[in-house]
């Protein structure tokens, strides 16, 4: 890096000597190749589509994988990208038939055998995919992945059958009316014969299918990202390419940015939110994203799963002044919710304003007068667990503590309890330790009621960390999926959130907002719902 | 002298035997790690097994630390998480850090050691008292502070430096890291030598040098400063380990991807190997360092000797 700056430093006093040639700011000018630098967090897990459940690793993913299915930048509604078509008469079995003309950026035509194959290769349990359970409702994923963690009798699903070059058919354990609408998530991208033949090598330089090609790698420091000129879709990149670095940081990566050594970064640290207006001006982005905080209880312990305590539950909840945390603490990057999905989904995607009602709003009367009627609180304390070395959670844990004693008159009716290490805090989750309420945070997967709704609070879900279980709810979720028609599987979910609201399951505090801040020399720059910016539509200069 | 050497040597086996043993156990209490690599969800049991399996984590502890010594001794330490093997993490950041590291210590050597003889033989002077302040305030302000606030100045306000460093971390880039990493052990090295040589102005050997009739600055460097200089010696070699080790903070400010980031990376993803292995190299460095150290005073006072 250094040395090709110097190199322009030279080429450009040479040129200033010779001509009267503008050098200034070393940037190659608006012509659309100019490469912007941004911001990256070193991801966890090593760079595979079906091992990434993070957004550093998924930013990435994004950029050089197209799928079946996208979620459009803007609303989120998923489109078709490489399906041409996906039929089915059952919401069981589907036919997809995947568009011509795409090719990996090494040249490999994209046909349902990419598909298949890396599908295959995600549910197969040898493979220690993170996102294996992606691929659980395709038939035989009991054979390639069995739960029992036993050796997998079966490398492939039996559920997939490549039907001709570009045509697959998928068979389902269960009717899952939404599953096409899945297909967007980057679990589901294709992978090139490449990924499979040397992996190693794959995994040092990957190669998709997606607009921006990787140039090089540098694990744990920065990947550079250049535009795939030969790209078939339409979402082609508008600058040359991007740099990810990797910052330790993000209050780094802010000031690199206000530096002008940064272009672009997308985790505005919580310090700065008081200055970023004036240090950014409306170079700051706040928008809405699909990711929801709520307080989650332990169902398991009996002092929690008593008849009374959801009064104890929506008691808490509104002694949670939620307009003050969020304005005070969060400086409006976080609005109050109203429910337990999230307003990116759009009222045809399942979200409306308020099943949540009054027990989401804060009233201390109402909260002393609930909480007394329950029963009190178990131990006349509640203990808030969460984990303290990422997000800041410590400010809006003792917020919330202090609003809880303010509201109940009460000094000591709750206080945080602090976690060191995130591994650590879902041991105690999944070991079901936990006493009290405990922080729990879901992003979305992809854009669909059911993505709020099913993980955290099915029986048994993966992600239903407080092993709340409900039999009325698990019915509505169940005929939901089973829908054909997607408005009428929307209305079963959102009679299925209402029976999370008559036990108040958990508590909803806020929907998070992305935030990005970027440099004068970009325009166009926009977050997705997922709070990841839309790299492919950023101009440079 | 070999002798010495070759015993120092061996008592450093247990020393370095019961280092890793704690670190393992620290790192081991705090809990499983596999939990925390599917986010905020349970990992599926199977394949959260299966990755137990394959880091070892389903055997008793004591076992797990015997296949890990014996994986040490021939060089293997291990995968981290992400599925880099830590030696090549170990290769791309010590050497930073060891830069890092050079450039504090020259630093601590350079402007502590001659503000400490300009002070000491200025005693109760004005240069005396500013800079004697001066270290005080460094000593006091704590490193964060210090960091943040040159990043700030230099690097946004003034635009004299980036406010980070670019991966290759050349020396010309971590010139004010290193300033900022050695500002409080240089105001130490300041005052240890400043006190060291005044006490020995006094002493017969000097005052025998100065009867001599030898030149004032060969009174000063060769018998004045050079008796004085062991306990500075001694401050400086612990401080090696302690700045190779001890860089998160400076790291972490200056987004330098070396030792201190891995570290803070590994603790928060409990990768046993990487925190173990990284500690490992690190407890070396430190006795390697206690021993140059020890060798050096020989040098400096002759009358120490070793047999």
């Amino acid at each position: 890096m250094r040395g090709a700056t110097h190199a322009r430093w030279a080429v450009c006093a040479l040129a200033a000597a010779l001509t009267a040639t503008a050098c200034g700011g070393g940037h190659a000018g608006g012509d659309g190749d100019a490469v912007l630098s941004s911001s990256w967090g070193d991801p966890p897990n090593p760079l595979e589509p079906a091992n990434t459940n993070e957004v550093q690793g998924g930013k990435v993913l994004d950029m050089i994988f197209r799928g079946l299915k996208r979620y459009d930048p803007r609303t989120g509604v998923a489109e078709d990208m490489l399906a041409e078509r996906i039929e089915t008469s059952d919401s069981r079995n589907f036919t997809i038939t995947v568009k011509d003309g795409w090719t990996f950026s090494n040249g490999e035509q994209v046909t349902a055998r990419s598909f298949v194959d890396a599908w295959n290769y995600g549910a197969g349990l040898k493979n220690n995919q993170r996102n294996a359970y992606f691929f659980e409702y395709i038939e035989g994923y009991d054979r390639t992945h069995p739960a029992d963690g036993g050796k997998q009798t079966a490398d492939t699903l039996s559920g997939l059958r490549v039907t001709g070059p570009r045509t697959f058919t998928v068979r389902l354990r269960q009717k899952f009316s939404s599953f096409p609408d899945t297909l967007g998530y980057t679990a589901f991208a294709p992978l090139p014969r490449a990924f499979f033949d040397d992996h190693d090598a794959w995994l040092r330089k990957p190669v998709g299918n997606g607009p921006y090609r990787v140039e090089s790698y540098t694990r744990g420091a920065q990947l550079s990202l250049r535009r795939w000129d030969a790209y078939p879709g339409e979402d082609r990149a508008r600058n040359g390419g991007v740099d990810l670095r990797v910052y330790t940081d993000s209050n780094t990566a802010y000031t690199d940015l206000l530096a002008g050594h940064l272009d672009l970064v997308d985790d505005v640290p919580a310090s700065q939110l008081v200055n970023v207006r004036s240090d950014l001006g409306d170079r700051y982005i706040n928008a809405p994203a699909g990711i929801i905080q709520t307080l989650a209880f332990p169902h398991y312990d009996k002092n929690w799963s008593r008849d009374g305590m959801e009064k104890v539950r929506a008691g808490l909840s509104r002694a949670i002044n939620r307009t003050q945390i969020t304005r005070t603490i969060f400086h409006g990057t976080r609005t109050p919710a109203l429910d337990w999905t999230s307003p990116v989904l759009g009222t045809k995607g399942g979200y409306r304003a308020g099943p949540c009602g009054d027990a989401c709003v804060y009233d201390a009367a109402a909260a002393r007068r609930l909480v007394k009627e329950g029963g009190g609180l178990p131990g006349g304390q509640v203990r808030i667990t969460y984990n303290a070395d990422t997000g800041s959670h410590k400010e809006w844990v003792d917020a919330v503590c202090n609003s809880i004693n303010h509201a109940l008159g009460d000094d000591k009716a709750c206080a945080g309890n602090p976690i060191g290490t995130f591994a650590d805090y879902r041991n105690r989750i999944t070991d079901r330790k936990m006493t009290g309420p405990f922080r729990a945070g879901w992003q979305m997967d992809y854009p669909l009621i059911q993505n709020f709704l099913q993980p955290l609070y099915y029986t048994d879900a993966s992600s239903n960390d407080g092993k709340w279980s409900n039999p009325a709810f698990d019915k509505l979720v169940d005929e939901a999926n089973a829908e054909t028609d997607p408005a009428r599987a929307v209305e079963k979910f959102r009679k299925a959130e209402d029976v999370l609201r008559e036990d108040m399951a958990a508590i909803p505090l806020w929907y998070q907002n992305g935030s990005a801040g970027y440099s004068e020399r970009l325009s166009d720059v926009a977050l997705n719902p997922f709070s990841v910016p839309v790299y492919d539509q950023i101009k440079v200069g | 002298m070999g002798r010495y050497v070759v015993r120092r040597l061996l008592q450093m086996v247990p020393v370095f035997a019961g280092a890793t043993l704690l670190i393992f156990l620290m790192v081991n209490v705090m809990g499983d790690p596999v939990a925390g690599l599917c986010g905020e969800r349970q990992c599926d049991p199977a394949t959260a097994g299966r990755l137990k399996r394959e880091f070892g984590l389903d055997r008793p502890v004591w076992q797990q630390y015997l296949t890990y010594m014996g994986n040490v001794l021939t060089g293997d330490f291990g995968t981290a998480f992400n599925g880099q093997e830590v030696t090549e993490l170990m290769a791309t950041s010590f050497p930073v850090t060891l830069r890092l590291t050079v450039v504090a210590i020259l630093f601590e050597i350079v402007i502590g050691i001659t503000l400490g003889v300009l002070t000491g033989l200025r005693r109760g002077r004005p240069v005396d008292t500013g800079v004697l302040l001066v270290t005080l305030v460094v000593i006091s302000v704590p490193t964060f502070v210090t960091g943040l606030l040159l990043q700030l100045l230099l690097g946004v306000e003034w635009g004299w430096i980036k406010p980070s460093v670019s991966t290759d971390a050349a020396f010309g880039e971590l010139i004010v890291p290193g300033l900022v990493l050695a500002s409080v052990s240089l105001a130490y090295v300041t005052r240890l030598t400043r006190t060291s040589l005044a006490e020995n102005r006094r002493s017969d050997y000097v005052r025998t040098a100065v009867a001599k009739g030898l030149p004032r600055h060969r009174v000063i460097l060769r018998h004045l400063l050079r008796n004085s200089l062991i306990p500075v010696v001694t401050f400086i070699g612990a401080d090696i380990g302690f700045l190779m080790g001890g860089a998160i903070v400076t790291e972490r400010i200056f987004n330098i991807h070396g030792v201190g980031y891995q570290l803070y990376q590994g603790i928060l993803r409990q990768n046993t190997q990487t925190v173990v292995g990284f500690v490992t190299v690190l407890v070396l460095v430190f006795l390697l360092c206690n021993l140059i150290v020890d060798l050096l005073y020989a040098v400096l006072d002759p009358r120490i000797r070793y047999a």
